[in-house]
């Protein structure tokens, strides 16, 4: 790691540090560090509701910031982000259906739904890709995959049994960290633990993909073990993203362009740091959607979106200068 | 043990078409072997199947005596480089980067050896792009990117190079400089296997010559037997004239496509 890339991720994690503490303190209760002890009851708010949530950001963006390096890298496109193979929309899908049938009043059902939801879709890409490697195919069956999920998803809305139902489908959609505990995280670290794990294997073949397919190759890449360790990293992500906070859009896409200018465009020196600012971002976000004093709190999915725009519209002006 | 790259009734179909029939040839370390015919007689799939990137229906390839598809994959890397006909490179990183990609099979995961960067910066000089290290690749004219490209495949100190049609889109002097380059390392012991389609530039280059033809060998050998006004025309169907420079170099001029 050169050193300029390792004062970036210093600086990242301190920053990050620094959040998670502000993050603690905020919210429509402030509680100021002196109740930071036991015997105070504010304390419940920060070991209860706070942490495990803060925790919860931080995972969710980790995984969602390196998912989209890893997939941008891997199709060599900086418009790709996660949800492109089609496994966040399936993974949507699986909780959609068990809100549809009221599974969802167990705690377990919906994650349940939505990981299972997950790895359908990545036994179907494994099916319709088969052996060949082929990028070509492997993103046109995600993308078909994506879409059919999508219209099923809003099919369940539509023929919602009631319009409660309905309501609670599309609050879910917009994805969100309320009331988050340790049971989700619980849920969520150990899958994202060993989707990053996996991500991050892939990060020298990511580099070697740089000159294209057949010189990868040439250089010794196993091309169907890089796709593999995509979609099964990338998919332990999301899934464990979606199961837990439902769908969160935006991370994925926006974090690699906004460490690029930082970190250089070279694939694996974006993985660390897209990881790191993503977790950075999001724990941004959902303190801010808590902190804001709305009537029912904003959902996060909807801020990412409102505050990530503008940020990325003027990301794209700052881009257009540097273009020929 | 037969020292060498060699084809042994390299047979491949794509659907209904015949792209290698039954290619047998022999590639000799030290000497620079230019691969030649039409297109689509079977020039960059044989080059693939040399690279193990691509596997025939039927026969064998050899390196050294050692079934190719049986080496290692990082093996294979190490002593074959390849350079694909008009490579992309689809992140904007800067010179030496690229170039260090050449070091992939030879690297451990995390750290770069004193050797790893003796062979970059080699590289860098052979091909003459050391003045441009820092210089991000969008930024090349299409001269110097072809030397970063073939820069990076120097980088790994391949005991063969494989090229497939590297003058592609550069000038006269700067398809010189790629030819001189590969000249050297054939001079320096590896071999050398590329695909041209400027006979002068073939006849400029090569040791030896292979010529193809709908799939199969027309002929192979020393430069002097193989480019002859009668192979070529059997291969290209064309009449050329044949004729010697004042340095002593041979050109080939087409005069007129043979009525068939």
């Amino acid at each position: 790691m050169s050193s300029k890339l390792l004062k970036l991720n210093i600086i990242l994690l301190a920053a990050l540090f620094a959040l998670i503490g502000l993050s603690l303190i905020a919210g429509k209760v402030w509680i100021p560090l002196d109740a930071w002890q036991s015997s105070d009851p504010r304390w419940l708010i920060i070991a209860e509701l706070r942490l495990p949530r803060t925790v919860l950001a931080i995972i969710i963006g980790a995984a969602l910031g390196l998912s989209g390096a890893a997939m941008q890298g891997y199709l060599r496109n900086p418009l790709a982000d996660p949800g492109l193979f089609g496994i966040s929309s399936s993974a949507a899908l699986g909780a959609v259906l068990s809100l549809y049938f009221g599974f969802a009043v167990s705690a377990y059902m919906l994650p349940a739904f939505a990981l299972a939801g997950a790895g359908l879709a990545m036994a179907v890409l494994a099916l319709m890709a088969g052996r060949s490697g082929s990028l070509i195919l492997f993103t046109l069956a995600g993308m078909i995959l994506s879409s059919v999920t999508g219209s099923m998803t809003a099919l369940a809305i539509s023929l919602a049994p009631t319009p409660f139902a309905a309501s609670e489908i599309m609050t879910w959609l917009l994805g969100a960290l309320t009331d988050r505990s340790w049971d989700d995280v619980k849920l969520a670290l150990p899958l994202t633990a060993v989707g990053i794990g996996i991500l991050a294997t892939t990060a020298r073949s990511l580099d070697a993909l740089t000159l294209g397919e057949q010189a990868a190759q040439s250089m010794g890449v196993d091309r169907r073990r890089v796709q593999w360790s995509i979609v099964s990293g990338v998919g332990l992500c999301v899934g464990a993203a979606v199961a837990t906070s439902g769908v969160i859009g935006f991370v994925g896409l926006m974090v690699p362009h906004m460490v690029r200018p930082l970190a250089g465009n070279r694939p694996s020196a974006i993985l660390l740091p897209s990881a790191l600012a993503g977790a950075l971002l999001l724990l941004a976000a959902d303190s801010f959607v808590r902190a804001i004093p709305t009537v029912s709190e904003l959902r996060l999915g909807i801020a990412m979106s409102i505050l990530g725009g503008p940020f990325f519209f003027m990301l794209l002006f700052k881009m257009r200068r540097t273009l020929p | 043990m037969t020292l060498g790259f060699t084809t042994q009734d390299l047979s491949l179909k794509l659907g209904a078409n015949t792209v290698l029939d039954a290619v047998s040839v022999v590639f000799t370390p030290g000497r620079v072997t230019v691969v030649l015919g039409p297109n689509g007689a079977g020039k960059s799939t044989l080059l693939a199947c040399l690279a193990g990137l691509r596997d025939a229906d039927s026969g064998h390839v050899l390196l050294d005596g050692t079934a190719l598809s049986s080496l290692p994959r990082r093996d294979r890397a190490k002593r074959i480089g390849f350079l694909p006909q008009s490579p992309d490179v689809h992140w904007n990183v800067d010179v030496r980067t690229l170039v260090s990609l050449g070091r992939f099979p030879h690297r451990g995961r995390w750290s770069e050896t004193p050797h790893d960067i003796a062979a970059v910066a080699n590289a860098m000089t052979a091909t003459d792009v050391t003045s441009l290290a820092d210089r991000s690749v969008e930024s090349l004219s299409g001269g110097e990117r072809g030397r970063v490209l073939l820069a990076r495949v120097l980088a790994g100190e391949p005991q063969w190079l494989l090229a497939d049609e590297p003058l592609a889109s550069l000038d006269p002097a700067h398809q010189i400089d790629v030819l001189d380059r590969l000249r050297d390392v054939a001079a320096a012991g590896a071999g050398v296997i590329v695909v041209l389609h400027d006979l002068n530039q073939a006849a400029r280059v090569a040791d030896d010559i292979v010529m193809l033809r709908d799939g199969r060998v027309i002929a192979a050998g020393p430069v002097a037997d193989v480019l002859t006004a009668d192979r070529i025309a059997q291969t290209y169907g064309v009449d050329v004239h044949i004729g010697q420079s004042p340095d002593g170099g041979t050109f080939v001029i087409p005069t007129g496509r043979i009525a068939t």
